[in-house]
């Protein structure tokens, strides 16, 4: 066995260098190259100002109408263009509608037996008296789940973009509490004392109805969320943060996503396998009839008002 | 019938010019607002009366809503910006 060299003689040696070389402890160009930072050249402000009025002068110069004939021709052009371009898009679109069927008429392509089917036996197999709600619920309800999630994921981008963080939000609560809040109008409380309890009990009316008169969970949970934005806009975020804060308004509307989810998929999986489904479709005419419509539109009519309003409260404020 | 609907088309026509010529954005909005009100009686002539609501719910009321708290925020209504700079001093 050889004897171990001292420290000092292994580090002359060549395999040592080319070691620390190959994992990189030793910077190569230190000690070799010339290393000293540059001088920054300090310009003085006139320099800088003329410089920029020079530039400024320039760019007059080009596009100045007056002086420059080539501006000048450009301009012309350029407004011509979009004179016509607007005249020829509209000119299209109208040479379009000309072509469209009249409405209204029997031979149209919207009369085919898909609709004819809708109309023929939808009350018989939805059991729903509102033809569209029967519809869009049962026959098509694939489609408003892709909605409703629409919905749902455009509140998580506006939360994304909009929302403040809780602490600075207090913070700036505290600084002025006028910020977000209004300013004690008489007459608009006073309105809103009358309006609101009756929008919201005529949105409720137009959910639970949905499968009896025009109407159904979007619109009635449109009718909810206006009816919350002039509440909030009338008494403040702290009066309505009483029953609808952040808490309840995720509880809300996970939940209702989730129970449109699951009826939506028992209705399917039963419905494509030819299973029978036991949601019985109840008397049509009756409030509790019409099978999974009801607590469909329940879902919905949720998910729009919550959507409505948060994206009130986050353009407002930045918070629920 | 016809001839209620032309007149409220008409509207319709003249509204939805005047929005792009209106120089001041807060009468943009309001134009806008009542271009969606005659939609909604137009949806009503039309015998389509759920449509109706959601245009008078969503099209006038949280759309609109929602451009002026976007106004407010960027601080393009006028009156707003003198009430926001009196209260300054106080802050």
């Amino acid at each position: 066995m050889s004897k171990p060299k001292p420290s000092e003689e292994y580090e002359k040696t060549l395999a040592y260098r080319f070691f620390r070389w190959l994992s990189g402890s030793k910077d190569p160009y230190v000690g070799e190259v010339e290393m000293k930072a540059q001088e920054e050249k300090v310009l003085p402000q006139e320099t800088i100002i003329e410089r920029m009025r020079e530039a400024e002068m320039r760019r007059d110069k080009v596009y100045d109408p007056e002086s420059n004939t080539l501006a000048r021709a450009f301009h012309k052009i350029y407004s011509a263009l979009a004179v016509f371009f607007c005249i020829a898009l509209a000119g299209v679109l109208l040479v379009t509608v000309s072509y469209l069927p009249p409405s209204g008429h029997a031979d149209n392509p919207v009369n085919n037996i898909v609709s004819e089917r809708y109309i023929e036996s939808g009350l018989q197999e939805t059991g729903a008296l509102n033809i569209v709600s029967g519809m869009i619920l049962t026959y098509r309800a694939f489609d408003t789940f892709g909605e409703t999630n629409v919905l749902f994921i455009a509140t998580c981008c506006v939360m994304v973009l909009l929302m403040v963080d809780d602490a600075i939000l207090k913070k700036q609560e505290a600084r002025s509490d006028r910020r977000f809040e209004p300013m004690n109008d008489a007459i608009l409380q006073g309105i809103a004392f009358v309006l609101c309890p009756i929008i919201f009990i005529f949105g409720i009316y137009i959910i639970l109805n949905g499968h009896l008169s025009p109407g159904g969970g979007f619109s009635g949970g449109a009718i909810i969320g206006a009816g919350l934005i002039l509440y909030t806009s009338s008494f403040g975020f702290q009066k309505t943060q009483r029953f609808f804060d952040e808490h309840i308004y995720k509880i809300a509307k996970i939940t209702a996503l989730c129970m449109y989810g699951l009826i939506g998929t028992y209705f399917y999986v039963t419905g494509a396998n030819g299973i029978e489904n036991h949601i019985p479709l109840g008397i049509p005419g009756h409030i509790l009839s019409s099978g999974i419509i009801l607590p469909i539109n329940f879902c919905v009519g949720l998910e729009v008002a919550c959507t409505m309003y948060a994206f009130y409260a986050l353009f407002r404020r930045g918070g629920l | 019938m016809t001839f209620f609907q032309y007149i409220l088309l008409g509207f319709l026509v003249v509204c939805a010019i005047s929005v792009s010529f209106s120089r001041n954005l807060l009468n943009s909005i309001l134009i806008y607002m009542s271009y969606s009100l005659i939609m909604s009686i137009l949806w009503v002539c039309l015998e389509s009366p759920d449509l109706a609501i959601t245009e008078a719910a969503v099209g006038a009321g949280v759309t609109s809503i929602l451009f002026f708290a976007t106004l407010k925020k960027i601080q393009a209504i006028r009156i707003e910006k003198e009430k926001t700079k009196e209260d300054k001093p106080h802050e």
